[in-house]
Order: C-alpha cells, then structure tokens, then sequence
C-alpha cells in the first residue's frame, strides 16, 4: 500500500514539475511587466510629483501632457524620426541585400562590415558621431583644413536639422541589420519560378518587381515591426549624441518621459507619457505576436 | 542564416556588376567611418585633432589617451578612469546572462515538450515583455527595488535584466526545441525518464547552438543597456555605459577627445569581440529573434 502510495506521489509531482519550473519565470513577468504596467497607468491618474502618491485625479496628467509644447516637439520629433528611419532602413537594408546577393565577392567580409554597428552600445555611437559631425572638429573642420573653406555642416547644432543627425546615427546602427532579414529572404526563394520567368525574356528589373519583392512580405513586416517599437524605445542615441538639444531639438517621448519623472518631479505626467508610448508599441505588437503565435497551430 | 547557401538565378552584365561592387564598397567606408575616426583619434594628442586632422593618421602615435581613459579620466566626482566601471559591468553581465538563459532553456522545453492548455497565451504574455517600452516600469521598478533593498546594487540591475530578458532566451530555446523530434523524449518517459533526467540528457546536448545565440544576445544586450544602468545603478554599480556617458558629457575642463575616443572603443570592444568571433552565430540569433513564432 505505502509503496502505491509513494509511487502515485511520485506521479503527481512528475505532472506537476513543467509548471513548477515554469512558474518563477512567469511570476516573475506577470509582477515585474504586467503588474508594473498596471501600476505605472495607475500613477498616470494620481497627483504623484517627486515620488507616487495616490490622489485621483482623473484625466488630468494627461490633458495637461497634451497642452505642453515640450510634448508636442517630443511627438513631431517621433514623427520625424520614426517615418525617415524605418523608411531609409527598409529601402537601404534591401538594397544592399540585393546587391550582396548577385554572387559577389568577399560576401562574408562585407556583410561582417555592415552588421557590427548592432554589436555596439547606442553611447559608443553617439560619441563617435557626435564628434564626427560636430562643426568645430568634425566634418565642417575637415573639410574646410583640405581647402575647402565655405563648406557649412552644423546640423547638430542647428535646431532645425539636429533630428536628422539623429536619424543619421540610428540608420547606420541598424540598416545592416534589416540587411540581413531581407538577406535571408532572398537566400529563401525558390530559384525556378525565377528560371523559368528568365526564359520567358522577363529583365531583372521585372524579376524583382514582380516575383522576388512580393514574396519577401514577410520579411518586410517583421522589419517594420522591429523598426517601428526601436523608433519609439529610442533613448540613448539621444542622450549620447545631442542631450535632447540644442535646446529641445531633438527630445523624444522617451526622454521626455525620463527628464519629467526623474528630474522635474513630475511623476504623474511621465507616468502619462509612459502609458501612450505603451499604447502605441501595443498597437503594433500585438496582433503582430498574435498573428505569428496562432500560425504556428 | 542557415539557408544563406543558395544563390540567387539572377543574371547581371558587366556594367552593372562594376557598379553594385561601387555601390557595396561606398556603403562599406561608410560603415567602417565611425570605427576608423574612433581608432585614429583615441591614438593621437589631442592638438592633432583640435587643428582639423580628424580624419588624418596620427602624426605623434601615443598611448596616452588609453591610459587616461582606462585608469584617470575624471568620471563623475572621482578620476578613476572607466576600470571600476568595466569591472561593475562584467559582474552585473555574467550572472545575468547565464540566470537568463538556464530560464529560457527550461521555459523552452517545458513549452515545446510538456505542453499544456493555454501555453501559447503564457508564451505571448513573456514574448510581449521584451517589446514593452522600458519607460512604463521604471517608476514601480525603483519603489520594488528599494524595498527588496536592492537599490543602486549590481544583483538588482542583475535581477532587472534577469526579468526583461527571459522573454528573448524563452523565444530562442522554444523555436529550437520545437523542431526537436518529441517522439525521443516520449520514449525516454516510457523507460521511465524523469523531467529533469530527460533535459539532461537528451535535450541539453545538442543545445549547444542555440546557447550560443540566446548567451551573444542577452550579452549583447545587457552590456549595451544604458537605461536601466541610468535609472538604477549606485555609484559602486554603474555599468560602462553610464560611465562613458559621463565622460563624454562632463562639461567641466577641457574636452579631450581622444581620450573620449579611447573610452568609446573600450566600452565597444567586449561586445565587438564577441561579434568578431562568433559573427555567425550572432547573425543566426539576429534571425531567429526576429520573432518566427
């Protein structure tokens, strides 16, 4: 009887084990992630200013949010930045995706080149090209000690080109990247259909167009997807190449968000912020991960 | 990129091969440009660089900014040079790494091979965490890490990573677990196998590949993370990407860009390293966490 016993328990530990090793991960998530989000929306309708306090206050943070200059230039700038990056990404990454698939020689060592800007830190970027484009040393110093002397490129400290050093920056970080998912892509297509579309006179051009770039779809969405949530998560490059600045020429929504929470005491309208850039990346995440998970049953 | 063996059927002339080899080229320098200003400037005086020669091999090679940046380069209040803070950052990246990624093998296998209702839910639930803007638990994160009292300490930027990774390491071990043929595990349980027996001694040796993915990445990643580094970290905490911000920033004296060059390289160079010689991997990781359900 004992030994039943035992070997039943046995058992019913053996069924139990797979949740139990699953269960401080998902703990984990689900208090860390969810429950700090909950938490986090929860701050974004209370009075919290230097640390959380729980006076409601209804819609407050954020009509105020709204009404501020410093969030609308944070909302501008993400429009900027996020339509030229994932626009000059995208066309880049599969230009030179196909370019690197003609045969070509030394593939290896080019597509090493382009890809190792992901290995580095967005700091590490930002000073190499902080300094690079700054005009009293940079480029504009460069240029102008070979001879050429009325050559002008300020950009980053002019306000109203700053954003785009910004996109200069995060493109070269990343376009290597989105090379290499359309890269994968390409090295996926099945080569008869081309074969015979070649035998029927279609020109490259017409290959392209009409059979290789549809078909690479998915590769597209999943660029888009990662492109778009790592336009609106930007935050470092930011610190490291401009500050924000000049003045507020290049703030984001997520320094926004740092600079009200942390060092304006304004908790409850950071938490605010936090919560529409939330919303937003939920917007594209979820019926992405929604598609892929249910595709796999 | 493991069907990167095919060649395309694509047929080119020789004009345009002449001008995409152009084009390849052009676009190489411009990748290689940051890396090359980094390197020669961090191996010159400084009066080379404030004179216009940016662009020009040192003329005096000299050491001396490494040294500077390395051991007394004034970051914050003290001149400690970046040392303390690359010692910070490895003993905050090791634990984290490895914590992170026997949770993603584990959570991988028990959601490929112990399935059970609602997995897929749990698993979406731990994807979406690694998509999450960072900004929307900052505030609940410093509160929880004071009041597990440990704030400003490496095991809660240790613990911190742990958390935001887990997601990426589970993705990574699923997919590959996935195609792992579960008629072996179901015979193993028939000769009478347990959970762990099984992922020992089945699963976990050809695991190999995938480990090596899921270690480049979540290494990647945590050395590179500036925000959390920002947000919680003490003064004995700091990773090397906070101090070399520091660095860069400090408005006070003279700013001396090489030695900003110098500690920009050595911030860069374990995960450069990393790259340069498991490159391949890398690139399969790249690819499999572009999220292929």
């Amino acid at each position: 009887m004992a030994q039943t016993a035992d070997a039943d328990f046995k058992t019913r530990l053996q069924s139990l084990l797979p949740k139990l090793v699953l269960s401080p991960s998902l703990a984990m998530v689900l208090v860390f992630v969810y429950g700090f989000i909950i938490f986090s929306v929860y701050l974004s309708f209370t009075d919290s200013r230097l640390l959380p306090s729980y006076g409601w206050v209804g819609w407050e943070n954020y009509s105020k949010l709204w009404r501020l200059s410093h969030w609308e230039i944070s909302l501008t700038n993400m429009g900027i930045f996020a339509a030229l990056y994932i626009t000059i990404c995208t066309v880049l990454g599969l230009s030179l995706a196909i370019f690197l698939d003609q045969k070509v020689r030394a593939e290896g060592v080019i597509r090493t080149i382009y890809l190792y800007p992901m290995a580095l830190s967005f700091i590490v970027t930002g000073t190499a090209w902080k300094w690079f484009l700054d005009p009293g040393i940079g480029l504009e110093n460069v240029l102008q000690t070979w001879g050429w002397t009325t050559f002008e490129f300020d950009w980053i400290k002019n306000r109203d080109f700053a954003i785009y050093t910004v996109v200069l920056a995060a493109v070269w970080q990343t376009s290597g990247f989105v090379m290499a998912m359309f890269l994968a892509g390409l090295r996926g297509i099945d080569n008869e259909i081309l074969k015979a579309a070649q035998m029927d006179g279609a020109s490259n051009w017409n290959l392209y167009r009409r059979i290789i770039i549809p078909q690479l779809r998915p590769a597209f969405l999943s660029a888009f997807v990662i492109l778009s949530h790592l336009a609106i998560k930007t935050f470092d490059l930011v610190i490291a190449l401009t500050g924000g600045g000049p003045g507020r020429a290049t703030e984001l929504p997520a320094t926004f968000m740092y600079s009200y929470t942390f060092s304006r005491n304004q908790m409850g309208i950071g938490a605010a912020s936090a919560t529409i850039m939330l919303m937003t990346i939920a917007a594209i995440m979820i019926p992405y991960l929604y598609a892929e998970l249910r595709e796999k049953k | 990129m493991s069907v990167a063996t095919q060649d395309t059927a694509i047929r080119t002339g020789r004009v345009s091969r002449t001008l995409i080899y152009l084009v390849l080229l052009l676009f190489a320098l411009f990748y290689m440009l940051p890396l090359y200003v980094m390197v020669v400037n961090s191996v010159k005086p400084l009066d080379e660089i404030t004179g216009g020669g940016m662009m020009n091999l040192p003329q005096a090679f000299t050491l001396d900014p490494w040294a500077k940046a390395w051991s007394s380069a004034q970051i914050g209040v003290d001149p400690t040079g970046l040392k303390p803070y690359f010692w910070n950052s490895i003993k905050m990246v090791v634990p984290a790494v490895a914590i992170s990624t026997v949770l993603g093998a584990l959570n991988g296998y028990v959601l490929t091979k112990w399935r059970f209702r609602g997995d897929t839910i749990l698993f979406g639930l731990m994807l979406f965490a690694c998509f999450i803007p960072f900004q929307i638990v900052l505030i609940p994160m410093a509160r929880m890490l004071g009041l597990m009292g440990l704030a400003g300490t490496t095991w809660g930027l240790v613990l911190v990573h742990v958390v935001y990774g887990i997601g990426f390491t589970t993705l990574y071990f699923r997919n590959y677990y996935a195609v792992f043929p579960t008629e072996l595990v179901r015979a193993a349980q028939i000769d009478g196998a347990g959970f762990f027996q099984i992922f020992w001694r089945i699963l976990l040796p050809s695991s190999g590949p995938i480990a090596v993915v899921s270690i480049i990445w979540q290494f990647t990643n945590i050395w590179n993370d500036f925000l959390f580094g920002a947000s919680f970290a003490g003064a004995d905490s700091q990773p090397m990407t906070v101090a070399l911000n520091n660095l860069v920033q400090s408005s006070t004296g003279v700013k001396e860009y090489n030695v900003h060059f110098a500690g920009a390289i050595l911030a860069a160079l374990p995960t450069l390293l990393v790259y340069i010689v498991a490159g391949r991997y890398f690139v399969r990781g790249l690819m499999a966490g572009s999220v292929k359900g």
